[in-house]
């Protein structure tokens, strides 16, 4: 299978302090890669490496065919990103944020619109096209800011905690999106707190103090450290 | 693949036009300012209350206060007793009094007692005074005095200058840095600079609209300082217009660099009021006259772009120099956007790691 992305010992150090110490691991295209760890733990300063955004102290890798520490920009136009803030203009409309940044990726006036049109019918949003973003509930927005993050069809969506403060029933309705994404052949790489939506991705990574301690299906995580839930194989792992 | 600037910059447009009330601030802030200078807050003498002591009132002295009476400068408040004369100006009955010598028909000697509180007026009034007063002797005196190019001593035209220094820092300057600290406030910054968009084009991208912007002050500056102030613009207007984009540019430079500094909205507007605007006021020769500071504050003056801007704007308007006679100024300022333009791109990459 393809990887999208691998990194070999990929380090990142702020002065003395190691925030991310040479970590592993590959994601074939197509799967949903958790990215889970506590807060503090280096999951932030490993995707700002993956996404260009800074520089690794050592290690390399590739991220969508490209070279993390020579082709950034190349890796730019071929990911999408979602930030751990809510990041859409609330002043702009719907569609304005979407004609935006569709128009970053290069896509003309007429894709942006059928591309939209296409996307806010999938999640029955069409009615809103014109609303201003800011007006809209959160989980809205967090849905809208996910379908901003896809809107010229990236091979890999990284999700930085999507889903803070939304409520259930929204989350399930966020990852219902992120699956539909991902079985389309869109690579989605995310990080989570909630251990229960560790059960909607492919494989996980545990990542403590810089490192990663885990790395699996949920399914054998779960009976490698004879435990119930994904929530169970975390605390165990932080003890 | 091309990423279209053109979708930058409409966004940046929308961001404005829905933000009414900034767009109000900006549009009619200028207008106010120029005729809240222009008309209220002036240092022309006007209606000076002017009071007389003339212990023997002979046609000499009538004849003297009669053109007091019919002059527009003064309203003259009537006569006074010597021993009142304090008190008239300790009442504020008037700024003014006049005593005439008991010899004054053969002597011509008079004294202007003036109400030194207000030391502006003081001094303007005082050569009216003493102009009015001696009237056809005003001729025969020893020398001369003309005042060129401003001889109404009209305060506008001082003013206008200096304003248009204060304005467009303030839109150029203060609007964009506060719109990209707000944006890394937001967080939508960093989704920015995860996307291909070069930050050469976010910074253009929000230098445009509020170019746009100051040039419509420009012009809204212009015709009123023109048709309502009387402010001449002897120089010709592509001179000054010329000189003003550069000084709108030197500005947005500026803001730049500010919001490189600035991590919040706040700390980005107080950076603009106190680093920008407190020179502007002091150092521009918009309040003091440059040449009254000591030699360390003038030798900071001369760092201060608007100090030059307004010179050249001075010159420009009011004395009617051609714009070859603005090239020391034009070329500091030309210098001065370069040396901040380069500056603040680079600070604004690196910031990016």
């Amino acid at each position: 299978m393809d990887n999208v992305i691998e990194v070999r010992n990929l380090t990142k150090r702020f002065g003395s302090f190691t925030a991310v110490d040479a970590i592993s691991f590959e994601v074939p295209k197509g799967e949903i890669f958790g990215f889970l760890g506590a807060n503090g733990a280096g999951k932030t300063t490993a995707i700002r490496m993956l996404c260009g955004l800074s520089f690794p102290t050592e290690g390399s890798g590739t991220v969508a065919g490209f070279d993390i520490m020579t082709q950034g920009e190349q890796i730019k136009r071929h990911i999408g990103y979602m930030s751990q803030r809510f990041s859409l203009y609330g002043d702009l409309t719907v569609f304005e944020n979407m004609q935006l940044f569709g128009g970053i990726y290069g896509m003309s006036e007429k894709q942006i619109a059928a591309r939209a049109a296409e996307l806010l019918e999938k999640v029955q949003f069409s009615g809103h096209r014109n609303d201003l973003v800011g007006s809209l509930p959160l989980g809205w927005k967090q849905k809208l800011a996910f379908l901003v993050a896809t809107v010229h069809n990236p091979e890999i969506v990284f999700l930085d905690e999507p889903t803070g403060g939304v409520d259930p029933i929204t989350r399930r309705q966020f990852w219902t999106m992120i699956r539909e994404a991902a079985s389309s052949g869109t690579t989605i790489f995310v990080t989570t707190h909630y251990m229960d939506e560790a059960g909607y991705c492919n494989r996980v990574s545990i990542m403590m103090d810089g490192r990663i301690k885990a790395l699996d299906t949920p399914s054998v995580l779960m009976k490698e450290y004879k435990a119930e839930s994904m929530n169970e194989v975390f605390v165990k792992l932080c003890r | 693949m091309q990423i279209r600037l053109s979708a930058f910059i409409r966004k940046e447009m929308l961001h404005i036009l829905r933000d009414k009330r900034t767009m109000l601030v900006v549009l009619v802030i200028p207008v106010m300012l120029i005729l809240l200078f222009g008309f209220t807050v002036t240092t022309d003498v006007n209606n000076i209350n002017v009071a007389v002591c003339a212990p023997n009132r002979c046609h000499a002295v009538s004849e003297s206060v009669n053109r007091l009476v019919f002059s527009s400068y003064f309203r003259f408040k009537g006569y006074v007793d010597a021993a009142d004369i304090d008190m008239t100006l300790r009442t504020g009955k008037a700024a003014a009094v006049v005593v005439f010598a008991a010899d004054y028909a053969t002597s011509g000697l008079f004294q202007l007692i003036l109400d030194g509180a207000d030391v502006n007026t003081a001094s303007t009034s005082q050569a009216y005074l003493q102009h009015v007063i001696l009237g056809e002797k005003a001729r025969q005196s020893l020398f001369e005095m003309h005042q060129l190019y401003n001889p109404q001593m009209k305060s506008a035209f001082n003013f206008v200058p200096g304003i248009m220094g204060m304005i467009f820092l303030l839109i150029c300057a203060m609007m964009t840095s506060v719109s990209i600290v707000k944006e890394k406030e937001v967080g939508t910054m960093e989704v920015l600079l995860v996307s291909p968009v070069k930050p050469a084009y976010i910074i253009i991208s929000k230098m445009v609209p509020y170019l746009l912007l100051s040039c419509i002050d420009l012009a809204t500056i212009l015709l009123l300082a023109r048709f309502v102030l009387d402010v001449p613009l002897a120089g010709g207007v592509w001179g000054i217009v010329g000189i003003s984009v550069l000084y709108l540019v030197l500005s947005l430079a500026l803001g730049m660099m500010v919001s490189n500094m600035a991590r919040s909205q706040i700390v980005a507007l107080l950076i603009s009021a106190m680093v920008m605007m407190m020179p502007v006021l002091f150092f521009s020769g918009l309040m003091f006259p440059i040449e009254n500071l000591p030699w360390a504050l003038r030798w900071i003056s001369y760092v201060i772009p608007a100090r030059w801007y307004i010179d050249a704007m001075r010159k420009l308007m009011i004395e009617g120099v051609a714009f070859i006679g603005v090239m020391l100024e034009f070329g500091i300022l030309l210098g001065q956007t370069l040396l901040l333009i380069a500056v603040s791109t680079k600070k604004f990459n690196d910031r990016l790691e």
